[in-house]
């Protein structure tokens, strides 16, 4: 169960996505969003869904894994678009019963929401998909470092980020032994009542707190042991590159980006 | 009738994505009630996996688990009386104490039994006293504890539940050779007052060899052979071939018969090896 979680999976390969210089990919990225949040038609949606399906095919990773990270939003959207559909009130009535009502609006704001945000994971998995977390954080400290001007603690963020999502993984395979262990004693975890549930995820979280201190205390001995003290003239093993095909990614987003906001002015 | 039972079993984990792997690959074996066996194998050979279907944590994908002669699986309701009849003891089981006691910690499986304050109480003194924690132990905080006792608290908590069969996952892994022996010694114990069914996962073959009547060997997720002592040991080349290692003392006979000096037997204890030496060199004497 726990095992299928994918937040921050990396999938290894070589496409020409995951070649792609990362800080190039997280502007990329922002411009995307940006994309899918402006022009409100459904031929701006439209683009949105080629752009994204055309990187996603680049990148060779198999739709399922993106079936994947949309699946656990699944409720939550479904709950919106739900209340969008109910509860905009505005525009012609297509179908009334008492006091509900749907509207042409309502029905148009929910259908946009809903494929807004299933590209809008779709596009942020596949960052993440094609990233190792090691190197998106790298590309983000980068990205961030003009803000040292400013005495923002970027390479702290960046470490502090790097250390938690390096640990994500093995704190899930901990909880997951944990699990086994109490449940090897009998302790009810996935059936029995509410109350003897709640109860005996004491006997869960105990041990992991403690598990996670240990190793908080463990990794800074570690660090210490290899003479850390912070990012100041720290070199790197390895060096951010862009190559052209980063800039023509860019371009090419761009131009996704200003056709976009183009034809949703047109269509106005 | 044998008291833990597989028919081939297999398991195969994360089906259908790129991670796909079996682990555990046809296994069929018997575990006749009262015996002390090894069970050995590489990382990754699929041992922990094995050991975990033996109490219903994990649902083969296909074959099937019997005990005493029922499928496991056959009631889901009634997995967890399974968990309570096969003991399963992880490695590094340390980690999961969670009470502030030593005494409540060890109540955790008998509690979630549903056993009566009294009878609880009687187990908790009952297996303390069999794994060799002294009483006034029992009122402090686990956390106060050294790791060797921790270890032994963590063991008690399964024992406590008095399982016809328990299953300890190294057991002795990180400890001292002081805390190692006290731990297998206890459990050597345990094994000689209950006469219940024991599997112990060891990577150490001289453990194993002083301990277990018979020795289960996982390779590549199958099992690789299922036997007593004698014979295990006596196909030393090919558990080295597989890539595991065979008591020093095997080794040093081993290399005795190369040479010329053949004792027949399969030699895997040093007491035993001691009494042979001393034999052959008293029987050269009188010649």
């Amino acid at each position: 169960m726990l095992r299928d979680i994918t937040i921050g999976q990396y999938f290894p390969g070589n496409s020409i996505i995951h070649r792609l210089d990362p800080r190039f990919k997280i502007v990329i990225t922002l411009l995307y969003i940006i994309m899918l949040f402006s022009g409100g038609h459904y031929i701006c949606l439209l683009i949105g869904a080629v752009y994204t399906f055309g990187a996603i095919l680049l990148s060779g990773i198999p739709m399922k894994m993106f079936w994947k990270s949309v699946k656990p939003l699944l409720p939550f959207l479904l709950i919106t678009a739900t209340l969008n559909l109910l509860l905009m009130g505005t525009g012609e009535v297509i179908w009334q019963w008492k006091f509900l009502k749907i509207t042409e609006n309502g029905l148009n704001t929910s259908v946009f929401m809903v494929i807004r945000i299933v590209l809008l994971i779709m596009g942020s998995s596949l960052l993440t998909y094609t990233t190792s977390p090691i190197t998106l954080t790298d590309a983000i400290e980068r990205l961030l470092s003009p803000l040292r001007k400013i005495k923002f603690p970027v390479h702290e963020l960046a470490m502090m980020m790097s250390i938690a999502l390096r640990f994500i993984p093995t704190l899930i395979e901990e909880t997951d032994k944990i699990m086994s262990a109490q449940k090897a004693r009998g302790a009810e975890i996935d059936t029995g009542s509410f109350t003897t549930r709640a109860k005996n995820l004491i006997s869960i979280l105990v041990p992991l707190f403690i598990s996670a201190f240990r190793r908080a205390d463990e990794l800074a001995t570690a660090m210490e042991c290899r003479c850390y003290h912070g990012g100041e003239g720290r070199t790197r093993l390895r060096q951010l590159k862009s190559a052209p095909r980063d800039y023509i990614a860019l371009a090419i987003t761009v131009l996704f980006l200003a056709g976009v906001i183009v034809i949703g002015k047109i269509l106005d | 009738m044998a008291i833990l039972e597989t028919q081939e079993l297999t398991y195969t984990y994360s089906v259908g994505t790129p991670f796909e792997k079996t682990a555990v690959d046809h296994v069929s074996l018997k575990i006749e009630e009262g015996e002390m066996v090894g069970v050995m194998g590489h990382t990754g050979s699929g041992k922990s996996t094995l050991i975990q279907h033996f109490n219903g944590l994990l649902k083969p994908t296909s074959g099937k688990v019997l005990l005493e002669g029922k499928d496991i699986w056959a009631d889901k309701e009634k997995i967890r009386d399974v968990r309570f009849k096969v003991g399963l003891v992880f490695q590094y089981p340390e980690y999961q104490i969670f009470e502030e006691t030593v005494y409540k910690d060890i109540a955790f499986g008998p509690k979630n039994m549903g056993l009566d304050e009294a009878e609880i109480k009687r187990r908790v003194y009952e297996t303390a006293h069999d794994i060799g924690l002294k009483e006034e132990l029992l009122e402090r905080s686990p956390f106060e504890l050294s790791g060797g006792q921790k270890r032994r608290v963590a063991i008690a908590g399964v024992m406590a539940m008095e399982p016809k069969v328990l299953i300890l996952d190294e057991p002795t892994a990180g400890l001292d050779p002081a805390g190692r022996d006290k731990i297998l010694d206890h459990i050597r114990r345990y094994h000689e007052r209950t006469k219940n069914t024991i599997l112990i996962v060891s990577h150490s073959m001289e453990d194993i060899a002083t301990f277990a009547d018979k020795i289960l060997v996982m390779s590549k997720a199958k099992l690789f052979c299922y036997d007593e002592t004698v014979n295990v040991f006596a196909r030393a080349d090919e558990i080295s071939d597989i890539g595991l290692d065979v008591p020093q003392i095997t080794k040093v006979f081993g290399e005795l018969r190369r040479r010329g000096l053949d004792f027949g037997k399969e030699v895997y204890t040093v007491g035993y090896a001691r009494d042979l030496l001393l034999k052959h060199l008293k029987d050269r004497e009188v010649r």
